[in-house]
């Protein structure tokens, strides 16, 4: 019973990753048609603005001590951040919580790049055929990550988690399950985290004018075009939305998971897959699926089932993405007409 | 067909296989005239030539093809460590394995079509790379690779424990009383398979391949797979099962997928799991269009240039810039260096990646159709006036 809910946990934070950038890729296919597969790499770009604003923030003033020297001789440099210089120990504290600062800084960038990157590049491929939509993103996602290898190297940066949900939370004594159910808090704080997000986004297209235009346009372009609405502006605002929503999913990860630049490919393919799991299209599909897999992947992690089916954890994904596709060709959710041509 | 198109074929084929034997000859002004380089374009024009058989005819798009291309080395590294250095049982083996992955994926796969068929293909692509990398370590090696090693001790103790991934057994070789001195060389019968022979093997193999591919555009079976591209629902409508051709289009491009993965490793007996990653699935998409994807002539084009400039721009570094641009004032010349230099070297996919996306939006019938765009417009400034019919389609 423990294990099996620690496993639900443990599914749950991945699980999140998933469901976010799911939405926002459906986001953009409900929308636009444009199957994305430069997403991923708008998750990494998110990843690597919370690195930015790491180094941003822990910028060191250096001053040279000629009085003391190194073991090696040379004078002793002593570095203190500018933060605290400036504001004491409430720079310090800024530093600490530079993850969930940088968020602040990752909603404007990414609505940017999602709103320059949809005029600039998807805007001209719209009637094109699918297979072009994808060979060109899969070209942009190539580029936007090799820039990023540029600047930032090859090898994976570890960011930390503010220091007060640094440790690991007792789940277990909480809702009476024994001492062995603990949990890393940052992992909660993420699933906590992407459910605001879910939330918002649902909630957004639920409850505002914007979103029911969105909606309406999702469900019958031309009509809402032909009502004198200007469709494409507002999708054009929900293609930065998504990349915002794909953005701080990558930023909050950081502590997870430490950024590199290919981390944005790993998790396109198995949003992918979650997406099509999902059901092309469907919003409450693609998050479903987000946790699904995210959970049975955490299930086949464990060595019990590791024992009984060898290898099981690395595909069970796709395993299940092959059998519910043969099964259920629309998805979980998939509706009917949605790329069947 | 008529006499004249075959005869035109025929000439295609023969001038395709001049320029294909003469390589080393004719790059030599381009500094691509060594052997690793043309091996390297023989193979993956092989491989693109499979591709396009499907991606070209059909207009499936699969994102899984570097899987038959990794179960290909596998398998002819396995014929090397167990039975013969010789490369012709390699090569056939790679060619049936990779053709029985491809019947077996392909059955499941082709249910769908449009991109769930490329998501299922990617699917099990990176399901084999992450078995290649766990479980199938045995059979694998993980990491390390697979390699040709030295020979198991011939006077085993009944105890002794026989790793075949690091000893090897080649028994007809060793019935054939074959003497080696350290790790041997793959061979054609007592010819070694490393430099220009290597190359002229794949060379003639690329050629047959060539042929192959011919016969299937202009064949009956060629014409269906050129239908289902154009109007899948139309055939349906009439009465035809797609099906079964979508299968056989599927299984020869896996089968070419495994023989350029047997010559890889023929070329260099090194198999790795990196080889079915999805990025080399996405460069042998990228090989097909930037040629021109449905056109003859185009993969093998497309191949060789990426190739070659990948060779060319990997191999750049900063101090060969720093000559370059050396006849620049200083701050201009480390400024222009620090630029270009994100796109050479290590930067090589940058530009690949950049490639991709200029190739995609401007010119997405590849090198070939740029080739016919411009010889039509020396053709409308002769001759104008006498403008073709333009085919509507039926609605």
């Amino acid at each position: 019973m423990d294990a099996i809910f620690l496993q639900i946990l443990n599914g749950l934070d991945k699980g999140g990753a998933y469901a976010l950038i799911a939405l926002g890729l459906t986001l953009a296919f409900g929308t636009l048609g444009i199957v994305n597969f430069a997403h991923g790499a708008l998750f990494m770009l998110g990843a690597f603005c919370a690195v930015t604003m790491n180094k941003l923030l822990s910028l060191e003033q250096i001053i040279l001590d000629p009085t003391r020297t190194t073991a090696w001789g040379s004078p002793l440099e002593i570095r203190t951040p500018y933060l605290e210089i400036w504001f004491g120990d409430f720079g310090t504290m800024l530093m600490d919580y530079s993850v969930p600062i940088s968020v602040l800084m990752t909603i404007p960038v990414m609505l940017i790049i999602g709103v320059v990157m949809e005029r600039g590049l998807i805007r001209h491929f719209y009637d094109r055929p699918h297979a072009d939509q994808i060979l060109v993103t899969f070209g942009l996602a190539i580029v936007l990550q090799e820039i990023i290898k540029h600047f930032f190297g090859a090898n994976p940066i570890p960011q930390t988690a503010p220091d007060i949900v640094s440790g690991s939370a007792n789940i277990g004594l909480w809702i009476g399950l024994g001492e062995s159910v603990v949990y890393p808090w940052w992992r909660l704080v993420y699933f906590g985290f992407s459910a605001v997000v879910i939330f918002g986004v649902f909630a957004f297209l639920k409850f505002t004018t914007f979103g029911m235009v969105v909606r309406a346009g999702m469900f019958d372009r031309d009509t809402v075009g032909l009502l004198g609405i200007n469709i494409q502006k507002r999708f054009t605002i929900v293609f930065g939305l998504a990349a915002v929503v794909a953005g701080v999913a990558g930023a909050m990860y950081t502590p997870i998971l430490p950024p590199d630049y290919h981390i944005g490919m790993d998790f396109l393919v198995l949003s992918f897959v979650v997406v099509v799991v999902g059901g092309m299209g469907s919003l409450g599909g693609a998050v479903a699926a987000g946790f699904l897999l995210g959970i049975l992947q955490s299930f086949a992690s464990m060595n019990e089932i590791k024992s009984i089916i060898p290898g099981i954890d690395q595909v069970i994904i796709y395993l299940v993405a092959v059998v519910i596709l043969l099964a259920l060709p629309r998805g979980l959710m998939g509706r009917k007409g949605m790329m069947e041509d | 067909m008529n006499g004249n198109s075959a005869r035109k074929d025929w000439l295609l084929l023969i001038v395709f296989a001049v320029v294909v034997l003469t390589a080393p000859i004719t790059l030599e002004p381009l500094g691509a005239a060594y052997p690793d380089i043309l091996q390297k374009f023989a193979i993956y024009g092989l491989f693109a030539i499979g591709f396009n058989i499907l991606f070209g005819l059909t207009g499936y798009l699969s994102f899984g093809h570097a899987a038959f291309l990794g179960i290909g080395s596998y398998s002819a590294v396995w014929i090397f460590k167990l039975f013969t250095m010789n490369v012709i049982p390699a090569v056939m083996f790679s060619v049936l394995i990779a053709g029985l992955f491809a019947l077996a994926m392909g059955f499941i796969s082709l249910r769908r079509s449009g991109i769930y068929f490329s998501i299922i293909t990617l699917a099990f692509a990176q399901m084999s790379y992450n078995l290649a990398y766990s479980v199938l370590t045995p059979i694998t090696n993980g990491e390390t690779g697979l390699q040709v090693r030295h020979l198991a001790p011939s006077d085993r103790g009944a105890d002794y424990v026989l790793k075949l991934v690091d000893e090897d057994l080649r028994l007809v070789d060793q019935a054939f009383g074959i003497v080696e001195h350290g790790i041997p060389i793959t061979n054609l019968f007592g010819m070694k398979m490393s430099g220009y022979p290597g190359f002229y093997f794949c060379a003639i193999l690329l050629i047959i391949g060539f042929f192959i591919s011919l016969r299937i555009f202009r064949s009956n079976f060629g014409m269906m797979l050129k239908a289902i591209k154009s109007n899948q629902n139309r055939l349906n409508y009439t009465g035809i099962n797609t099906r079964p051709y979508l299968l056989a289009a599927f299984v020869i491009s896996g089968m070419y997928a495994g023989l350029a993965g047997g010559l890889l490793a023929v070329t260099d007996p090194l198999a790795g799991a990196e080889r079915m990653q999805w990025t080399a699935s996405g460069e042998i998409v990228l090989m097909t269009i930037l040629g021109g994807a449905g056109t003859l002539i185009g993969p093998v084009l497309g191949a060789s240039v990426i190739k070659y400039f990948e060779n060319i721009f990997s191999s750049i570094n900063d101090s060969i810039l720093q000559n370059t641009f050396s006849f620049l004032p200083e701050i201009v010349q480390e400024w222009v260096v620090g630029i270009v230099g994100m796109f050479v070297g290590d930067g090589w996919h940058l530009t690949l990646g950049l490639l991709f996306m200029v190739i995609v939006i401007f010119l997405p019938g590849g090198i070939m159709e740029g080739a016919s765009k411009i010889a039509g417009l020396f053709r409308k400034s002769s001759n104008s006036g006498t403008n073709p019919p333009v085919q509507q389609p039926a609605e």
